[in-house]
């Protein structure tokens, strides 16, 4: 069977910093459907690399495609040009994700963040986007608080609201920066659920996290990263329990020890 | 007459009225710091009177203009006997302006210094006096410097107010120009570079110290 | 010293006093919000131009506000006042006075304009992105609202200064607060009655700014927190 063409296609990702070096040299492709985690210790470079996807880094060196479409530059003849922010908003907008701080907007309810791209960015009727906003609520499990205000939700209720908030957007692709990492222990559970239900509906997902067995679990890939480099990816048995690469089982042995 | 004409046949009266205008703003500058200071501790002392009196002197001054001010010291003081100089009383009313403003930012510096040091020295039995002068005065001094420092500017472009007292400073000097050269326009916007070359240096040293302070 | 018969003397006169004080409070108060209303338009274009990628927009905010913050008001309204007749605009003084102290206004409240917006969290902007938004969309929709409300108190602070500073415009014959009650003292020679009213109306409508302006940072907190 051919393989269709990659969603997001990274060539050549550098990263600088000023001085710091942080990606070096970044390959990787994630076909449609795939979970891919990013897994690594801080400083891995995993979250600049997931931030480079919708270009919320601008690279130093190298090109990513999403779905066979340049982003952040454009080709003009055989030079790249910075692509218009404009463009650029409208390659964004099929790109979901969510933060580590949900970064939810407090000066609106929970039904407003939510409605707020379909009516402000893709110009959908009010009815529509509401209708839309509601489903979604439902299937994060917070419609009760739709009229809610963020301040007055706990963590991880807010965060469902961002991944809401995202998926409302109709995404191509997800993406997740440690969503779960701000989130007290108790709370983690509820929204790796409905981050389950989303990778099971066959939504394309990168998720840079700590929270091992759920990557174990939910990814067709995992990828270690160190030191702004690619160490080993594959399969996550692969990576979790039968690699023949060092630095990969030492991270492994270090964050299964807790 | 172009600009360079009239900045040779000014620029000495000019200067020497910038001079006077520099005296004027430090000697306001002094008295501010020094009745600033009675002030706040008249606010945190633990008499309530004198605390009242502290707030309310801050309230007045600062809730009203500071020309006002200059006129009730050179105009209405003569009731009471008291004349001062046009000159004393723009320095003397800026002074007691200044001072309101001060007295808040002293006392935002002491409350800023944290207080788990006053407590750790308190802990490891510091007499009081020896943590005010070791612990909390160091630290507080280093960060009224900034805010002392905006004072300071602010005073120097305050002193165009005594003008309007007929005070002998750099805008009444433009004045006599002004009907003297007849060429008002171009006099006060030479007068205004002569503030920019005294303010824009010390906005900038300002600026570096906050910079400094933040560490 | 206190002869019962000046006294009484003064006193009849409060009411009139009192009448033309009134006049020019009203002035300045009009002088104020005129002043606030440019300076607030004005300020919030160099705010963003400050916080805008072009240099050149970035340079020029920036020439404007170190001109206007380091050098003394009462020139900047001497310049005006002389600059427009210069240029053969006859505007009447208040005129000069609101557009003097607009211009110099909005030099300061820039500065309250761009750091309430810097104070708005970055993910702010980066999760208006994420869903799609333009740079402009987001400062709107997201970035603006909020900033706003942060902005208040510096707004106030400068409402308040600006109603003293225009006692300034007395020097223009601008017929504001002050300069009614210099004309008065100069008719009556009630020096002491008439500045300690001047004082007192000041120090009234300074009071009611800040009153006022505490409520209404109160009440948009309330709001938020339907």
């Amino acid at each position: 069977m051919a393989e269709s063409t990659p969603l997001v296609r990274i060539e050549g990702l550098y990263k600088s910093f000023g001085s710091l070096d942080v990606l070096k040299g970044i390959d990787l492709n994630v076909q449609q459907g795939q979970k891919i985690s990013l897994i690594g210790p801080s400083g891995s470079g995993k979250t600049t690399l997931l931030r480079c996807v919708n270009y919320l880094e601008e690279p130093t060196r190298g090109d990513i495609y999403i779905d066979n479409e340049l982003i952040g530059q454009r080709l003009v003849g055989s030079t790249k040009v910075p692509m218009s922010d404009k463009e650029l908003a409208r390659m964004r907008a099929e790109i979901g994700m969510v933060f580590q701080r949900f970064n939810l907007f407090p000066h609106l309810s929970v039904l407003d963040n939510i409605i707020l791209g379909p009516l402000k960015v893709q110009q959908r009727s009010r009815a529509e986007a509401v209708e839309q906003a509601e489903d979604l609520l439902n299937k994060v499990g917070m419609f009760a608080k739709r009229d809610a205000f963020p301040e007055q939700l706990s963590g991880g209720q807010q965060q469902r609201i961002a991944i809401a908030r995202a998926l409302a957007m109709q995404p191509k692709l997800m993406l997740f920066d440690e969503a779960t990492s701000a989130l007290d222990p108790e709370l983690v559970g509820e929204v790796l659920g409905v981050m389950r239900k989303l990778a099971e509906e066959g939504m394309t997902m990168i998720i840079v996290t700590h929270e091992m067995s759920f990557a174990e679990s939910v990814s067709d890939q995992v990828i270690f990263m160190a030191d702004g480099n690619i160490v080993e990816q594959g399969p996550p048995r692969q990576i979790f329990r039968e690699s023949r690469i060092e630095r990969t089982r030492s991270f492994i042995r270090a964050v299964q020890e807790h | 007459m172009g600009y360079g004409e009239l900045w040779e046949a000014t620029h000495v009266e000019l200067l020497a009225a910038a001079w006077a205008t520099l005296q004027l703003a430090f000697g306001a500058l002094v008295i501010g710091l020094l009745v600033g200071l009675l002030v706040a501790l008249a606010r945190l002392s633990k008499s309530r009177p004198l605390r009242r009196a502290a707030l309310m002197y801050i309230e007045v001054f600062r809730g009203t203009p500071a020309l006002v001010q200059l006129f009730i010291v050179y105009f209405s003081l003569t009731e009471i006997g008291v004349q001062f100089s046009s000159f004393q009383a723009a320095m003397i009313g800026l002074g007691l302006n200044a001072a309101a403003y001060l007295s808040e930012i002293y006392r935002a510096g002491l409350e800023a210094v944290p207080k788990g040091q006053v407590e750790a020295a308190q802990a490891i039995g510091m007499p009081h006096l020896k943590v005010l002068r070791w612990v909390v005065l160091p630290q507080a001094i280093r960060i009224v410097l900034a805010p002392i420092g905006n004072v300071a500017i602010s005073l120097l472009k305050d002193t165009s107010v005594a003008s309007l007292i007929a005070a002998p400073d750099l805008m009444l000097r433009a004045q006599d120009l002004s009907s003297v050269y007849f060429m008002p326009l171009e006099i006060y916007i030479l007068v205004g570079a002569i503030y920019f070359a005294l303010c824009y240096p010390l906005s900038l040293g300002v600026r570096l110290l906050e910079r400094r302070t933040r560490h | 010293m206190f002869d019962s018969i000046a006294l009484n003397k003064a006193i009849d006169m409060l009411p009139y006093f009192l009448n033309v004080l009134g006049i020019g409070a009203l002035t300045t108060v009009g002088l104020t919000f005129a002043a606030f209303v440019v300076a607030t338009l004005l300020g919030f274009c160099l705010a963003l131009m400050r916080l805008s990628r072009s240099r050149v927009l970035s340079l020029i905010a920036s020439v404007y506000l170190e001109v206007f913050r380091n050098v003394p008001i009462l020139t900047q309204l001497f310049i005006l006042y002389f600059g427009l007749t210069y240029i053969g605009i006859t505007l009447p003084a208040i005129g000069a006075a609101i557009i003097g102290f607009g211009l110099n206004g909005a030099a300061i409240l820039s500065e309250v304009f761009r750091s309430s917006i810097r104070t708005i969290d970055r993910g702010q902007s980066e999760a208006a992105y994420s869903i799609g938004m333009t740079r402009s969309l987001a400062m709107r929709m997201i970035v603006l609202p909020q900033a706003f409300k942060v902005a208040i108190p510096g707004m106030a602070n400068f409402a308040i200064g600006l109603l003293k500073d225009t006692s300034l415009a007395s020097a223009a014959a601008v017929p504001e607060l002050t300069f009614k009650a210099r004309m008065l003292v100069s008719e009556t020679y009630q020096t002491n009655l008439i500045y300690f009213l001047l004082a007192m109306i000041y120090l009234i409508l300074s009071l009611i700014l800040s009153h006022w302006a505490a409520r209404t940072e109160r009440r948009l907190k309330v709001v938020k927190e339907h």
